[in-house]
């Protein structure tokens, strides 16, 4: 079977900083796949190459069959991305977010879909406030709630359970387990072994070295 | 085919970055406070306290000072585009827009949209405090288009100056940093006075730089007078800033992007 995401030999320098020395790796569709690595260890860099905020110096990456260099717009399409910071409109809403993300997708109905999310993630209560008024995890929740509209078939989550309580990590991880089981394929970082153990199929550690 | 399709999908994905970037204006009290009342508070201390003793030549002071006022409104709005572009690179709202299937140049448009849309807005509001203040205009349709389209191109002028600095800065402060030498312009014009009355230094100034012949071709049209050249150099202006700042604009885009 072919993987959803392939990546062969990728290499990315800042400068004269070394970040990633030749990074392979491989996700099987519908598979939850954690990259695990320290601050600095290069985990962003990967995500925001395959998902073609940045390019690489050098190494093929691949997601869902396209090449993130040279069909960029396809991989768009078949990605959704939380980043490691909530990238949320403070001014707007809740309800309001996600409604803009459906508008973007070009999805029938937007409020439908808002609503939705908003219950999955538990957010009912607070969709009419502004994203301003909410607290940190509730900012993640947004995020990934953001992230759901649209159904694409692979998933990037960077650090999604970072500042998270206890239960709101829980809460997060099952959605990411129903998001699997649907057969959507998950790409997630973080900086713990056991989150990564509890959650994936496959997991990497990104250090000095490169992978192993 | 595919390219019809692409095209709506980039007006669709520009309403929908219009729509998101005027609720930042109409919910931000502290821009409508700088854009429109600011502007309309001047008008009134400046008509009715110091209007009195300033020999601008018109019956109604109101008449000489309207143009100079929309300026400064246009002028104030600069730093609050900047700020808005900044705080969505910041934040990573660009990012996240930019990984998904949205034409690229769409979210930079629609701030570029909302400050045209927004200014637009704010002065047709200050021109109906003035027509109450007895402006009386004599100005026909054409003339009254033209003006609308000089103002425009005004803001489109410091709107991409706005997008350079939102762009490219590293912090807030240096965001809004170029608010302040544009908020100046109007002030050494001939927005309040005549530059005749003022010393020789300060008139080579004003009269040599892009506000005065804004100002006095948008007065002209306003009462049916000639403009002679002043619409030609205030065009010329709005274009050569526009048309650069545009450039730089994009640069910085590209690479930010
Ligand atoms: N734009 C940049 N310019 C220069 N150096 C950068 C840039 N982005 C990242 N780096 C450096 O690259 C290295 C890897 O950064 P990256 O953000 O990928 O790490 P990370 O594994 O995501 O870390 P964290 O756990 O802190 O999020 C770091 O040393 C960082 O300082
Ligand atoms: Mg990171």
């Amino acid at each position: 079977m072919q993987n959803t995401i392939q990546v062969i030999g990728l290499k990315k320098s800042y400068r004269d900083l070394h970040v990633l020395k030749g990074v392979d790796l491989e996700v099987a569709r519908g598979s939850i796949f954690a990259l695990l690595g320290s601050n600095g260890a290069g985990k962003t860099t990967v995500v925001k190459i395959l998902t073609t905020l940045l390019q690489q110096d050098s190494g093929t990456a691949t997601v869902n069959g396209f090449d993130v260099v040279l069909q960029p717009s396809q991989v768009r399409q078949s990605i959704s991305l939380t980043g490691q910071f909530a990238a949320v409109d403070d001014i707007l809403t809740g309800r309001e977010n996600i409604v803009m993300i459906a508008r973007l997708r070009h999805i029938k109905h937007p409020h439908q879909v808002a609503d939705d999310l908003l219950r999955r993630l538990g957010l009912t209560a607070a969709a009419n406030r502004r994203a301003a008024t909410y607290s940190g995890g509730m900012r993640r929740r947004l995020d990934i709630a953001m992230s759901l509209v649209g159904e694409s078939p692979v998933i990037f989550l960077d650090e999604p359970t970072t500042g998270l309580d206890p239960e709101a990590r829980i809460e997060v991880w099952n959605i990411i387990k129903e998001l699997a089981a649907s057969g959507t394929t998950v790409f997630l970082t973080t900086q713990y072994l056991e989150e990564a153990e509890q959650l994936a199929n496959q997991i990497a550690i990104l250090h000095e070295a490169g992978l192993s | 085919m595919e390219t019809i399709q692409s095209r709506i999908h980039l007006f669709k994905d520009m309403s929908v970055m219009l729509g998101r970037s005027m609720r930042h204006v109409s919910r931000s009290i502290d821009t409508i406070i700088t854009v429109t009342i600011m502007p309309i508070a001047m008008m009134l201390l400046f008509v009715y306290v110091l209007g009195g003793a300033i020999q601008a030549g018109t019956d109604n002071y109101v008449d000489y000072l309207l143009p100079g006022i929309l300026l400064i409104a246009v002028a104030n709005s600069v730093g609050y585009t900047s700020f808005r572009l900044f705080t969505d690179v910041q934040r990573g709202i660009f990012e996240r827009f930019n990984s998904m299937p949205v034409a690229r140049s769409a979210a930079l448009w629609g701030h570029v949209l909302t400050s045209l849309l927004s200014n637009v807005i704010s002065l047709l509001v200050i021109i109906l405090v003035a027509l109450i203040m007895g402006f009386r205009p004599t100005a026909g349709i054409l003339s009254w288009l033209a003006v609308l389209g000089i103002l425009m191109l005004f803001t489109l002028a410091l709107t991409w100056i706005a997008a350079i600095a939102g762009l490219a800065a590293k912090t807030v402060d240096g965001a809004s940093v170029i608010a302040y030498p544009i908020h100046f312009l109007p002030l050494i014009s001939s927005a309040f006075v005549p530059t005749a009355s003022m010393p020789s230094g300060v008139r080579a100034f004003a009269e040599n730089q892009p506000v005065t012949p804004i100002v006095e071709a948008v007065r002209a049209l306003l009462f049916s007078k000639p403009v002679g050249s002043d619409i030609w150099v205030a065009l010329a202006w709005c274009i050569a800033i526009m048309v650069v700042a545009y450039v730089f604009a994009m640069i910085v885009y590209k690479r930010k992007a």
